[in-house]
């Protein structure tokens, strides 16, 4: 089995208006370090082992599905577990 | 002409899409359900607004992988006219079926107020009725209507005259180059965050949306006594 962890943001040339409304938040809670805020989604999948390589898989679905590539940049980490 | 309004889970609008066709417009309309394999039998194709899926992971991200969307691909590929508004246009976007992507818009806010429109091409089988530069009023309803595109498609959006409708007095959701509709490179796939069925009756504010369906309809007639 793998747990495969997903990371999907807005591309740095795509404005985040979410992102853009928390650092002001923060700098109105007086973080005034904070340079810049970027929203994006997690998503966390179980996926059992096959014949095909498991990355391929994650890139594919990345690709087909859980981002956006015209706005959205993603990355991921593939853990492998072992099942009791 | 019929026309097919399609329905996934979640939309909400393809009623109103309904009665304008039957109602306002006078032709023939069915509903009809997402996971349908076959459209043959339809000249026209309208995917209604709504949350399908409940606008998981993103709008329209989901609906786009629907049994129907094959048949879907096969009426565009066809000529046929394909329409989506709000979260239609959304999953026309997702489908690949026209350029670009949806952010939420830049105030946060849902926002559904009626607003103003500029006709920037006239010479499309969708807004022939229509005056070059004529200014009308459709209600808008969405979240995420802020249209975004890299440059280089934006440059063959303009080029090839694809922005159809743009905001006209002021842009409600922080969409590029106020951008409120476009249609694909062949001129039969229009994607439009305003609600044009909900703008077919003085009684509902604004009758200005009905002559885009109008000029579907006399577009379609026009071709079928020609070709038959």
């Amino acid at each position: 089995m793998y747990k495969v962890k997903v990371y999907v943001t807005l591309r740095e040339n795509v404005l985040d208006p979410q992102g853009t409304a928390v650092k002001g938040a923060l700098h109105s809670l007086s973080y005034r370090e904070v340079q810049d805020v970027r929203i994006g989604k997690f998503m966390e999948l179980v996926i059992e082992k096959s014949e095909r390589n498991v990355e391929e898989i994650v890139r594919e679905m990345c690709e087909k599905l859980l981002a956006n590539t015209v706005i959205e940049d993603y990355r991921y980490e593939i853990e492998e577990v072992v099942v009791q | 002409m019929k026309f097919a309004v399609i329905v996934f889970p979640g939309s909400n609008c393809d009623v109103d899409m309904y009665h304008a066709i039957k109602d306002e417009l006078g032709e023939e309309v069915a509903y009809v359900w997402h996971d349908a394999d076959n459209l043959d039998e339809f000249d026209g194709i309208l995917l209604p607004g709504g949350f399908s899926y409940g606008d998981y992971l993103r709008s329209g991200a989901i609906a786009r992988f629907s049994n129907v969307m094959k048949a879907i691909q096969k009426a565009a590929d066809e000529g046929k006219p394909v329409l989506g508004v709000c979260n239609g246009f959304q999953i026309l976007l997702e489908a690949g079926l026209l350029p670009g992507a949806m952010r939420r818009n830049n105030s946060l806010k849902f926002i559904c107020r009626p607003v103003t429109l500029r006709v920037e091409n006239n010479e499309t089988m969708f807004t022939s009725l229509y005056e070059l530069g004529e200014v009308i009023t459709i209600p808008i309803a969405h979240g995420e209507g802020n249209y975004y595109c890299d440059e280089e498609t934006l440059t063959k959006l303009i080029e090839n005259r694809q922005i159809i409708f743009r905001y006209h007095d002021e842009n409600p959701n922080g969409s590029l180059e106020n951008i409120a509709g476009i249609m694909n490179e062949t001129g039969n796939v229009l994607g439009m965050m305003p609600h044009p069925e909900r703008a077919v009756d003085a009684l509902l504010g604004s009758a200005d949306g009905l002559k885009l369906f109008q000029s579907i309809v006399k577009y379609w007639r026009v071709k079928h006594v020609v070709t038959s």
